[in-house]
């Protein structure tokens, strides 16, 4: 039934679409593209079925996912056990049979790895931050680090895809649509629902399209992905030898051919795809806008560092993040690659972290100083974590670490989020100590910063209500201030 | 203000619910129904709103109380002493009507914290009438085999081509609705074009038939059409996102596979109208025939289309799990047009299907000889075992359907049976490693009996059940899918859910009539197409009337044409096919066209053969649609953006979504734009004046002519183009540097450029991409 009340919908935006049309084809205010169109949103998007039970905290999200699972040993779960038990055995009574990825379970031992790194306490809740992350540790009072995030897939693929969709398998839509479908977008011009990917030099794992797909949503909902070539968005770009206003005109005219074509057929759709027309039109101006850093001033530079000038870098990316989120854009969705340190972690993990450091911090500054921290989520962290044990070969210097779905560290920042330290592991790092945080509990906490009740956004397919937390999941209010 | 703007949310909220149930068949404005059924006014509400605590699944159920089964529902409650869910007859006594229309929280049904929401009032009068009338229980309409009925009487009997107008006329007129004219004839051939070919017609089938005035000359048409072996390739299309076919092995690395054979062979079976039973026996269990042949073991490559892991550090068991639940939701959701799948971890909580029904199912698949994990990335194979070899001989033989022009050997991934049988486990919350007790395999009890006498516990008995003719849902689905392919919208709107969460048919005796006719004509399926596109209702106007909109938003009740978008694939392939680009060759491993740069290598993890896009060049630049390369972890994104399946797992109908990232397709696709310069250039040759040029292009793209309107427009945007070109203000060069086909420098630049650019306003235009 859900999919009429989308028809449904489509139908009173097309037939609300007609009435903009008797004001004449290209009337449409082509004016300053960037200005959220806050005016319209509300009728269009009313019609969600979980629609903000409760005052939202948060309006936007930027989730800087970090894929491949970074060691949280290494960077926040600070073990000096391990330091001390360094080459011992990891012992039975910790490891209580839990399974293990095909990369390991042959090994005959599970040689414990202290970390290479040195760690410092920071702030007021006197968090424990390592030496690699020295910008991060430098924005700690804003943080909420969560200890004992875990998940159940102990495999990228299904582990990243359970992250991002609330199931290992199946073609959900992912998180950020089941947003752009509950909340909408608050920028006519812009996607609600937009991707970045970055690289590193780290072991990679790939993403894939199904992590920003729509699922059985409308693709409307479908999160469309920057890329760092000319064209920031697929198919932005009017061909080589056609300007603007060459532009402006074929459509104009093209919309004569259409208007006459519905009045001919009454078929609401046509009326559909000429406003898409414009739609698209508005968008070939306001995303090279937003995608310019030409015109960001040297402070902005210095703060998220010289790679934010380098388009397709993970500072480039969390730059751009900002200028989007800053514009209305829902779900900014950002995917940094190099984390599966299976093998020379320490040397590995030091250039991950020289990637990501200093611009992740300087987002949340920069959020900040904008005043826009309180009403942005924003959420950094991996698809699980990484084990205690040694992978491969063990050396006081070198090491590698195997997945890890038992504990691991996520931080969360900005709209209604509690700064702190959160759950607690023990002392080998293996197991969860206190306060237990399951990948559904992560994602019914996200929505309920967005002012949703994660029991209520549902869409019926196929004969079942689905939800992005399937059956389950229970809001940490510990967390939320 | 935040208050306020929630209230506005919550109001404007429940204004659309409001407006939405009105377009409902339950609205409180409907007249109760002179005898209240079961099946299409209680059961569905039953469905929605209480089975999930009273229905099937033994687990959750509350109170001991099922409301899907009369004995039960007529017992004394166990918790309510003294009362009656419901008494025949009695609705002031029966507990069910109290609780759903009570004001008490604690006492309403469904609870207010299960978010179900209350029933209205007509839903409330509904049950009163219901159990006033004897609350009688019926089976759930897909569960009883089809009959036909005798046809219905309608008024209007001279507008009937065929039997299918009786039961959509009969419809129309019980609500007050009048059929459309028949469309115009260009109109017309255009849709019967595209839906049997997935090709716009050419300019000489457009001439043919105008110029033909014969009473026959549609159905000529028509059979020319279904001779033509584009036919195949369009009707494989559906079945590609049923059997979710894809061209690399999915997940994480994401290598290259060998299963397009399978696909000819899919091409190869619709044009030799291979008999839709048989059709799906091969597919379920061609290798176990007597003294099978390589194409009925080629045709159990349908369930073998799915994603395989060649992720380091796997657990294989898991992932071979995986495989056999992938295999059973095909199998069900495509062949069946059920989603059992939630039976996987618990009973069903809507339809008769339990945890033991489900790995019964699953058993006739767990047999297989493959396994969950052949090793990683760096020796991936084209096929994983079993494996089908197919030699250079066979393919000048029985498989001379496949199109290579390596005469290498090639290997396909098929179906095959291990020697000794696995034994099947129900799973205890679908878990792999928590088996619990052992099952035989066995079909759904609840759709019809597996009578193990008449079927042999393994794939061939599946088959056997599954096209016998008292079957009732195998034919059924199966029409109502191509139904859906022609009428745009199935006559069961949810096309993969018959069950009793599914949508009610709107012409549930039609729908039988057809399935039944079907299975008695042999399940020719050529046939059932000729059925449909030569009925009155196909051969409609598409013209809505603001009534008409009004009415029936949807065209459920087809008193107009269908007139829909076409699927990504066919807009590809009418963009080529009209510009004279299209390379007509049938099958052959995948192509890969112009495609935005970068795209698989920013999400690649660097390993495998398809790391990075090497873009092919010469003739796989023009291939159909349906050849194009799916890679499944970045499927080629101007189709998905024009709602193709990502072919991630089974699936029967496609959205029909209108957006802007649609738009610069259209407007900036190099596709689009090199097909508008070489239409052009090609008109230039001819050396005609420019109205030839302009009608010409225009009834090659959008099949008809212009009329003196759009004439007037697409002759002032190429003077104003011509002018602009001349005048140097805009580069011809430039303009008509696109895409890699040859340039022809003996025509004049600045003309081409400017009917370039009109012939790209033509491909934008909402009719060109319309069926």
């Amino acid at each position: 039934m859900e999919k009429e009340i989308l028809e449904h919908r489509l139908g009173m935006n097309r037939r609300r679409f007609l009435s903009r049309l008797s004001l004449g084809i290209g009337s449409v205010a082509l004016g300053s593209l960037l200005i959220p169109d806050l005016f319209s949103k509300n009728d269009e998007e009313a019609a969600i079925t979980g629609l903000a039970q409760f005052a939202p905290k948060a309006k936007r999200i930027i989730y800087l996912f970090q894929n491949g699972a970074p060691s949280q040993l290494d960077l926040f779960d600070y073990k000096p056990l391990l330091q001390k038990m360094h080459g011992e055995d990891l012992p039975a009574s910790i490891r209580m049979g839990q399974r293990l990825t095909g990369m390991t379970a042959d090994q005959k031992k599970f040689p414990l790895a202290g970390t290479y790194f040195q760690f410092n306490q920071y702030g007021q809740a006197k968090a424990w931050i390592s030496e690699l992350l020295p910008y991060t540790a430098g924005v700690v009072d804003d943080l909420c680090i969560v200890k004992s995030l875990y998940t159940e897939a102990i495999n990228h693929d299904p582990a990243l895809t359970f992250f991002q969709t609330g199931a290992q398998v199946g073609n959900r839509p992912s998180m950020g649509a089941w947003l752009s479908y509950g909340l909408g977008s608050e920028n006519k011009n812009l996607p609600a629902f937009c991707v970045l990917l970055s690289k590193g030099k780290g072991n990679g794992q790939g993403v894939y399209s199904k992590l920003w797909s729509n699922g059985f949503l409308d693709s409307i909902h479908q999160g469309v992905q920057f890329s760092s070539g000319d064209s920031p968005v697929l198919y932005l770009n009017n061909p080589d030898g056609m300007n603007k206003t060459d532009r402006r005109l074929m459509l104009d005219k093209l919309a004569e051919l259409n208007d006459a074509s519905y009045k001919e057929f009454g078929d609401p759709e046509i009326n559909t795809r000429i406003q898409q027309y414009e739609m698209a039109y508005r968008m070939q101006t306001a995303v090279p806008e937003i995608t310019d850093m030409s015109r960001e001033p040297e402070s902005i530079i210095k703060l998220y560092g010289p790679d934010c000038l380098v388009p397709g870098t993970f500072a480039a990316n969390c730059l751009l993040a900002r200028k989007l989120s800053e514009n209305g854009v829902r779900f900014v969705q950002l995917y940094h690659q190099g984390w599966d340190a299976h093998g020379n972690l320490p040397n590995e993990i030091k250039g991950q972290c020289k990637d990501v450091d200093q611009s992740s911090a300087a987002l949340i500054t920069d959020l900040k100083q904008r005043g826009l921290l309180d009403e942005t989520l924003v959420i950094w962290g991996g698809e699980f974590g990484r084990t205690n044990y040694c992978q491969g070969l063990l050396t006081r210097d070198n090491y590698g670490r195997d997945h890890h779905p038992r504990c691991f560290t996520v931080w969360m920042a900005g709209g209604g989020i509690k700064p702190g330290v959160y759950g607690e592991t023990d002392e080998f790092g293996y197991n969860i100590a206190e306060n237990p945080v399951h990948v559904h509990d992560f994602h019914a906490t996200i929505l309920a910063l967005m002012g949703i009740d994660h029991e209520k956004l549902t869409f019926r397919h196929l004969g079942r209500r689905y939800r992005l937390t399937d059956v389950a999941g229970t809001v940490v209010k510990d967390i939320m201030a | 203000m935040l208050s306020r703007l929630l209230t506005l949310f919550a109001c404007i909220t429940i204004c659309v619910f409001v407006i939405n149930a009105c377009n409902n068949t339950h609205s409180s404005s409907d007249a109760l129904p002179e005898t209240v059924s079961y099946n299409f006014d209680i059961r569905p509400i039953l469905s929605d709103k209480c089975f999930i605590c009273h229905g099937p699944d033994a687990n959750k159920r509350q109170a001991s109380l099922r409301l899907d089964i009369a004995d039960s529902a007529y017992a004394p409650l166990k918790e309510t002493k003294g009362a009656f869910a419901i008494v025949p007859g009695k609705p002031e006594e029966s507990e069910l009507i109290k609780r759903i229309s009570s004001t008490d929280p604690t006492y309403l049904m469904p609870l207010p914290e299960s978010h179900l929401g209350t029933l209205n009032e007509h839903e409330i009068a509904l049950f009163k009438k219901w159990i006033k009338q004897g609350a009688k229980y019926e089976r759930h309409w897909a569960f009883v085999a089809p009959e036909k009925s005798p046809l219905p009487k309608v008024k209007n009997e001279q507008w009937t081509k065929n039997e299918i107008d009786y039961f959509i006329l009969s419809k129309m007129e019980s609500k007050g609705l009048k059929p459309n004219e028949e469309a115009d004839k260009e109109r017309l051939l255009k849709r019967v074009t595209e839906d049997i070919t997935g090709l716009p017609p050419s300019l000489q089938a457009m001439d043919d038939f105008l110029n033909d005035k014969s009473p026959g000359a549609y159905e000529k048409a028509v059979d020319r059409l279904l001779q033509s072996n584009a036919y195949g390739e369009k009707m494989a299309m559906h079945w590609l996102d049923v059997a979710r076919y894809a061209d690399s092995y999915g997940y994480q690395d994401d290598n290259i596979r060998t299963q397009w054979p399978w696909r000819d062979w899919v091409i190869h079976a619709f044009n030799e109208n291979l008999p839709y039973n048989t059709f799906l026996t091969w597919q379920i269990a061609g290798d176990m025939l007597p003294e099978a042949n390589k194409e009925e073991i080629l045709a159990t490559g349908f369930f073998r289309n799915h994603k395989y892991t060649e992720e380091g550090g796997v657990i294989p068991e898991e992932y071979r799990i995986e495989y056999i639940l992938d295999k059973t939701k095909t199998y069900s959701r495509g062949i069946m047009g059920l989603t059992v799948e939630c039976a996987q971890c618990h009973d069903h909580k809507y339809d008769p299907f339990s945890q033991k029904d489900y790995y019964s199912l699953f058993a006739f698949f767990n047999n297989t000889k493959e396994v969950g994990y052949e090793g990683d990335v760096s020796i991936s194979k084209p096929a994983k075992m079993p494996l089908l070899s197919i030699s250079d001989t066979d393919r000048k033989q029985l498989l001379n359907f496949i199109n290579d022009a390596d005469t290498s050997t090639l290997m396909v991934s098929v179906m095959g049976e291990q020697d000794t049988l696995r034994k099947t486990y129900v799973l205890d919350r679908g878990v792999y490693d928590r088996p619990t007790y052992q099952v035989l395999p066995a079909a759904l009890p609840a759709v019809m009996r597996f009578d193990t006498v008449q079927y042999p516990r393994n794939r061939l008995g599946l088959a056997a059940w599954t096209v016998n003719k008292n079957n009732p849902l195998a034919a059924r689905v199966f029409v109502n899918q191509l139904w859906q392919e022609f009428f745009g919208r199935g006559i069961v709107k949810s096309s993969g859910d018959f069950g009793m969460q599914g949508d009610l048919p709107t012409h549930p005796e039609l729908l039988d009539w057809l399935a039944v006719d079907f299975m008695e004509h042999g399940w020719d399926i050529k046939r059932l197409v000729k059925q449909m596109v030569m009925s009155a209702a196909y051969r409609q106007s598409a013209v809505a009337s603001k009534e008409k909109i009004e009415v029936d938003p949807e065209n459920a009740y087809l008193s107009r044409g269908p007139r829909f978008r076409l699927p990504a694939e066919l807009i590809r392939d009418m963009v080529l096919s009209s510009s004279g680009l299209l390379v007509r060759t049938i099958g052959g491993p995948s192509v890969k066209p112009y495609q935005p740069k970068g795209l698989w290598e920013q999400a690649t993890s660097g390993r495998g053969a398809l790391a990075t896009y090497k873009q092919d060049h010469g003739d796989s630049l023009y291939r159909r649609g349906i050849y194009t390369f799916i890679k499944l972890t970045v499927p080629p994104p101007s189709m998905v953006i024009f709602d193709a399946s990502n072919r991630d797992q089974c699936e029967v109908k496609r959205l029909k979504t209108n957006t802007p990232l649609q738009a610069l397709i259209m407007l900036n696709d190099p596709t689009v734009l090199e097909a508008s310069r070489v239409l052009s250039q090609k008109l230039m040759e001819e050396k005609k004046d420019e109205t030839y040029n302009l009608t010409k292009a225009f009834r090659l793209i959008i099949c008809r002519k212009p009329d003196d309107k759009e004439m007037k427009i697409l002759k002032s945007y190429y003077d104003e183009q011509l002018q602009s070109f001349k005048q140097n203000k805009l580069s011809a060069d430039t303009t008509l540097m696109q895409g890699e086909y040859i340039q022809d420098d003996k025509v004049d630049k600045n003309s081409t450029a400017a009917l370039m650019k009109t012939i790209e306003m033509i491909y934008n235009m909402d009719e060109a991409i319309t069926k």
